[in-house]
């Protein structure tokens, strides 16, 4: 697909190549004619006020939408070449690839072994061992082995809200998806447990792309390497993040991030 | 400051106070009436022989309820064997899959009407049905009936307990690649588990004490028997019976069944209830 030629500002390659995509809810237009790539093991920040449709582009990356009919996108995500909006498209297997993090917390009803390895048996035969490996590479992953390794078997439930979610992105790492996606992951962690999760994402970039959408603008300056500024279901503005903090092109995205705006 | 707006409206608030604890006084005395005449009859009438003897014939003496009892444990038991997995999978079929399609209305409309039918037309339909197709009452009959009761009951509530799991929850399942079915069946419906077993239990209490679709289906049975496909005694309908006999043994047993229905359904609505508490409250 000759879209794949397409290189993001530096030179690299993609992951994710989004062309002309429009997005509705109903009739209501939801996302205008979005053209972005997303690097390779980097993390791509998307900013913006409420309702500007940062969730609703993540949404996209790996079909989310489908749940519900009445949503639908048209364009191309092209998926290391492969367009994923194409009707064809295997959902469970796209989101295999595609893992998702949420804005809340969502452990499920079971012990935490059984969170990670709940997603890795969906698409993998593993032996007891192999599991319990697994199991212990993402916890170790995610930054939380040393803090539940002796309750294995305890709900999910039973731990606090920043372990909750970081359990949920060791669940979403285990599956070694290529690409992780992080909705607002931290809006409803407390300080501590933002720190530990942004020092997460980077580390996670090392063998996943990462893409965030985050209410915090400090968030994304420190933890991602691109930026895009959305407003009103169009992408206004799209670079390198310190180009986009330091001295960005249009003044739309300067109002909103110096606060003048938003 | 306006005095008189905030004088009415202490009077106002006084007078609907009042209204409202004459109305719950009123309920509770009610229930407490109840259960007083109950419990003072109903523990007179209960010794040993109530669970070793069989209902007695007219004009004997003694006698006890061993027959009802395990006719009605063997027809609420078949019954909940019956409606639990139709009741939960047509649930989870409401809540996890048909969702706006015309199949999931149209469920919803007839179990809602099911919901609200008088009990008695179930019994005259399982008896329209079966019971004149083989010419004769039946154990079977009997837990037709109840399913029929029953069921609708496990629809709704594992319908309405699958709604109130978070629709996040869903999503995060789905995003690690879940087919619809291990969604529903590992994450929902397990995160659910406690109000779809409250909505069991409580179908179970509402059938123990059904009367009018046995009259018609299980029918009863003076002598002991556990052949399902035979007329079979059961509380309700021997209360029924001898409530309104002449013999004052049989009045007796009548309430002591009574006795025994309402504490089996006031045992498991404690359950359902702790239950629902305990799971629920994470």
């Amino acid at each position: 697909m000759n879209t794949s030629n397409v290189l993001n500002p530096t030179g690299m390659k993609n992951a994710i190549e989004i062309r002309n995509l429009e997005f509705f809810y109903g009739t209501f237009k939801g996302l205008k004619g979005i053209n972005l790539d997303i690097a390779e093991h980097k993390v791509t920040a998307f900013i913006g006020p409420s309702g500007c449709g940062k969730s609703t582009l993540l949404r996209t990356l790996n079909r989310m939408y489908s749940l519900y009919p009445g949503q639908r996108a048209e364009g191309q995500i092209n998926l290391y070449g492969e367009n994923i909006l194409d009707p064809k498209q295997d959902l469970n297997l796209l989101r295999a690839r595609v893992g998702m993090v949420f804005q809340k917390p969502t452990p499920f009803p079971m012990s935490i072994y059984d969170n990670i390895a709940f997603g890795v048996k969906l698409y993998e035969n593993l032996s007891r061992s192999e599991m319990d490996d697994r199991v212990e590479w993402a916890l170790s992953k995610a930054a939380i082995w040393n803090e539940v390794k002796d309750k294995l078997g305890q709900s999910g439930l039973s731990l606090s809200g920043g372990q909750q979610q970081r359990l949920c992105i060791a669940r979403t790492v285990a599956v070694k998806p290529k690409v992780i996606l992080l909705d607002e992951p931290t809006s409803a962690l407390d300080p501590i447990s933002t720190a530990k999760v942004e020092e997460l994402v980077n580390e996670l970039k090392n063998d996943y792309t990462v893409a965030i959408v985050t209410h915090n603008m400090q968030q994304a300056a420190r933890v991602s390497d691109f930026t895009a500024y959305m407003y009103l279901g169009e992408l206004i503005e799209f670079g390198q993040t310190e180009q986009i903090f330091m001295k960005p092109n249009r003044q739309e995205t300067e109002d909103y991030i110096t606060g003048r705006f938003g | 400051m306006d005095a008189a707006i905030y004088r009415r409206r202490k009077m106002t608030n006084r007078i609907g106070l009042t209204l409202s604890m004459g109305a719950m006084a009123l309920g509770l005395a009610v229930l407490l009436w109840i259960l007083v005449v109950l419990f003072k009859n109903g523990f007179a009438a209960i010794d040993w022989a109530m669970f070793t003897q069989s209902t007695p014939a007219p004009g004997s003496e003694g006698g006890g309820l061993a027959n009802a009892i395990v006719g009605s444990l063997m027809m609420v038991v078949s019954t909940a064997l019956v409606s639990t997995p139709i009741g939960i999978f047509a649930g989870v079929y409401l809540a996890e899959y048909g969702d706006q399609s015309k199949t999931a209305s149209l469920t919803r409309f007839v179990t809602d009407i099911m919901l609200s039918a008088p009990s008695i037309v179930l019994g005259l339909f399982v008896y329209a049905i079966y019971v004149a197709q083989v010419k004769h009452f039946s154990g079977w009959a009997g837990s037709i009936a109840l399913s029929l009761i029953a069921i609708p009951v496990v629809v709704r509530t594992t319908e309405n307990m699958l709604r109130l799991v978070p629709g996040s929850l869903r999503e995060a399942a789905f995003a690690l690649g879940a087919p619809r079915w291990k969604v529903a069946t590992f994450v929902t419906l397990r995160a659910a588990r406690a109000g779809v077993m409250t909505g069991l239990l409580l179908a179970l209490a509402r059938i123990s004490g059904e009367t009018a679709p046995l009259l018609f289906t299980a029918l009863n049975n003076q002598f002991f028997s556990t052949n399902m496909n035979a007329p079979m005694a059961n509380l309700p309908v021997v209360i029924f019976q001898f409530a309104m006999s002449p013999y004052d043994n049989w009045v007796r047993l009548a309430w002591g069944g009574a006795l025994l229905i309402t504490l089996t359904v006031l045992v498991l609505n404690i359950v359902a209830r702790v239950f629902f508490r305990e799971k629920s409250a994470h």
